[in-house]
């Protein structure tokens, strides 16, 4: 049983499946009074716990990547705010949440600027070879086999012959791709970007589709939310107009690249390489990728710095401090 | 132009070779068995040679060239290059600067990167299977963290440039304070190691900067510090380099760059945090081109009695 003084700290629901916890838990306690169904004893299916504290949740702490039904929501009938430790919030009901007006927020301001040093590494990685370069290091080709082969230029322009470089065309310009762009622009990179709608804010160009912004762009990166209309938005067609030389990079969820037409051509040579945190089945990758030199895998691992998790700590009970004072929300999920 | 000379220190780009062989008598040197027979026989009509970061005009080949006029380097560094021989015989030098410098700057922000999210040794994890096996340990942000730059020339300052988009707090070592620049000048390498999470070697080689990094330096960097070298490899004691990352006195290390190229210490080749490669600082194909076409430029201005497009001396 709670002590009385523990009585008197707001009520946060946490939702969590059970081999996800989060490691600043008790500091959390130390403000709210924490209700996790899996800590209850003697043990109580989620349904009832849920159930019999019904009345009283105004806030859920949803721990990546618990699912939130329509039918979950339906059972916290005082439900406000949804706060999620994850940047992509596909695995909540955003249709009911709109309908009921329950606020959501994700942990994409914590987690940009790792996601982001993730998305340029990678990019860096494919096109000057780093990790194919590191494999021949270390097998001791180099001083075998002679000078490696040459990787390509990241630059839009060169002083010296007018060759046009890379541009770099972003897929979904939120927290995490405004923080590649302000990157990328460093390196003299060309940015254009495609959204649901043209940011006005934004000084890049904008592309209706994904189609449209491939076709002006060497390197795809992806990085929107995944939702119904957003799954394989990086389709054959996407990245066959992206042409020969482009370089994919994934760093948002699996499911918005058609993968197996990915794979294909990779492993065709129609398409320069690719660079991916994030796969369809994780964690199963395919296996025709692990011979290719000219991609880079790594296992969503975007946001798996100390650095970030200190910062979600932050703002998760930042944004459960707001809620009880009624002050304005961080990260709050646009709805459409 | 056909009739002149060119002595090609060792092989470098296969387009530059071409295109010499299309305007000069171009001599590929390592090709040569019998190097002596060979200069002298050649002495009187070679009056160019085309050297790199591997090979270029020491005091003994210059003295057997006696018509050498010019020396173009396909590379900014000029190490390989007896600078003070050339200028007493009035011989003319060029490099490449400039058209590196953006691969250079990429290419360390790349190491950076690399090193703190252990790119490589993700994507070792996920080839081999692994993941499937269990979850992936924490890496290192690199937003943020304070990186040292020593040298703040053309790739110093690019390297600070593209640090600077990711929060990066920056500081410098240099021979002197540059009065114009806003980064924190350290006077000394061990006091910008101490003050740096991550340190990276973007100076010339010289007489004073050979071992810059040395074993104070690297304690005074510590345990948690990553060291990037994409200059050249002398700037590093070596063996302290490798006994500091094996023994855990180093946090990591991002080396483009070694001692004894091509040989790499293979105590390295078991650590996850360290990232090698092949000296692939200027790497890109489309940067070679222009590289190229630089020392292509320069003999040619040269030998039309032009001014030459990036002279040294």
């Amino acid at each position: 049983m709670a002590t009385a003084q523990e009585e008197e700290l707001p009520l946060v629901l946490v939702h969590r499946i059970p081999n996800f916890d989060f490691p600043f838990k008790h500091r959390l306690q130390a403000q709210f009074r924490l209700l996790d169904p899996l800590d209850s004893v003697p043990p109580e299916s989620t349904h009832s716990f849920i159930s019999r504290h019904a009345a009283s949740v105004r806030v859920l702490l949803c721990v990546d990547p618990t699912p939130i039904s329509r039918d979950l929501l339906s059972l916290l009938p005082s439900l406000q705010l949804i706060v999620c430790s994850s940047a992509g919030v596909d695995h909540v009901d955003l249709i009911e949440c709109r309908r009921r007006s329950i606020a959501v927020t994700n942990a994409g301001k914590a987690f940009s600027p790792d996601v982001a040093d993730l998305a340029v590494g990678l990019l860096i990685d494919v096109l000057r070879r780093v990790s194919a370069g590191d494999r021949y290091v270390r097998a001791g080709l180099w001083a075998r086999n002679g000078e490696y082969p040459l990787g390509f230029k990241i630059l839009l322009k060169h002083q010296f012959s007018n060759a046009f470089g890379k541009r770099v065309g972003i897929v979904g310009l939120g927290s995490i791709g405004g923080e590649i762009a302000k990157r990328l622009e460093s390196f003299g990179c060309a940015i254009g970007y495609n959204s649901r709608r043209k940011k006005p804010s934004v000084p890049f160009p904008w592309y209706k589709t994904a189609y449209d912004l491939a076709i002006n762009s060497d390197i795809l990166i992806v990085c929107c939310a995944l939702t119904e209309e957003t799954r394989h938005i990086v389709n054959k067609d996407v990245m066959v107009a992206l042409g020969k030389g482009g370089v994919i990079i994934n760093v948002g969820r699996g499911a918005l690249i058609d993968e197996k037409e990915l794979v294909q051509l990779l492993v065709q040579g129609e398409l320069g390489g690719a660079g991916l945190d994030v796969f369809e089945n994780e964690p199963d990758v395919p296996e025709e990728l692990f011979s290719l030199n000219n991609v880079v895998l790594s296992p969503h691992c975007a946001v798996a710095t100390p650095e970030c998790f200190d910062a979600l700590e932050e703002l998760i009970t930042a944004n459960l401090k707001a809620f009880f004072s009624s002050k304005p929300l961080q990260s709050v999920v646009e709805f459409d | 132009m056909e009739s002149i000379g060119v002595l090609m220190a060792c092989p470098m780009n296969t387009y530059l070779e071409q295109e010499l062989e299309k305007r000069f008598n171009l001599h590929k040197f390592w090709t040569v068995p019998e190097k002596s027979a060979f200069l002298t026989t050649h002495k009187n009509s070679i009056r160019a040679v085309v050297g790199n970061a591997f090979a270029g005009a020491d005091a003994e080949l210059i003295e057997a060239l006696p018509k050498l006029e010019i020396v173009a380097s396909f590379s900014v560094g000029l190490d390989k290059i007896d600078l003070a021989k050339c200028k007493e015989k009035g011989i003319r030098v060029t490099n490449t600067p400039d058209v590196l410098t953006d691969d250079v700057a990429d290419l360390a922000i790349g190491l950076m990167l690399a090193v703190l999210r252990r790119l490589c040794e993700s994507d070792r994890y996920v080839r081999s299977g692994k993941w499937k096996k269990g979850d992936y340990k924490l890496t290192t942000k690199f937003s943020g963290k304070r990186v040292g730059i020593i040298g703040l020339g053309r790739i110093g300052l690019a390297i600070a440039k593209r640090a600077e988009a990711f929060s990066c707090p920056i500081n410098y070592f240099a021979r002197t304070e540059k009065p114009e620049i806003k980064y924190k000048y350290y006077p000394s390498v061990v006091e910008l190691a101490a003050n740096s999470d991550i340190l990276v070697v973007a100076c010339a080689l010289t007489e004073e900067t050979r071992h810059i990094i040395n074993r104070e330096v690297i304690d005074a960097l510590g345990p948690k510090g990553v060291l990037i070298n994409i200059g050249r490899g002398p700037h590093v004691d070596e063996p302290e380099l490798v006994s500091a990352l094996v023994e855990g006195r180093l946090g990591g290390a991002g080396l483009d760059v070694f001692e004894h190229e091509p040989e790499v210490p293979e105590e390295l080749f078991g650590l996850e945090n360290v990232v090698l490669l092949p000296h692939v600082g200027s790497g890109t194909i489309e940067t070679r081109q222009a590289m190229a076409d630089l020392v292509i430029g320069n003999l040619e201005a040269h030998f039309l009695n032009k001014p030459l497009l990036t002279p040294v001396v």
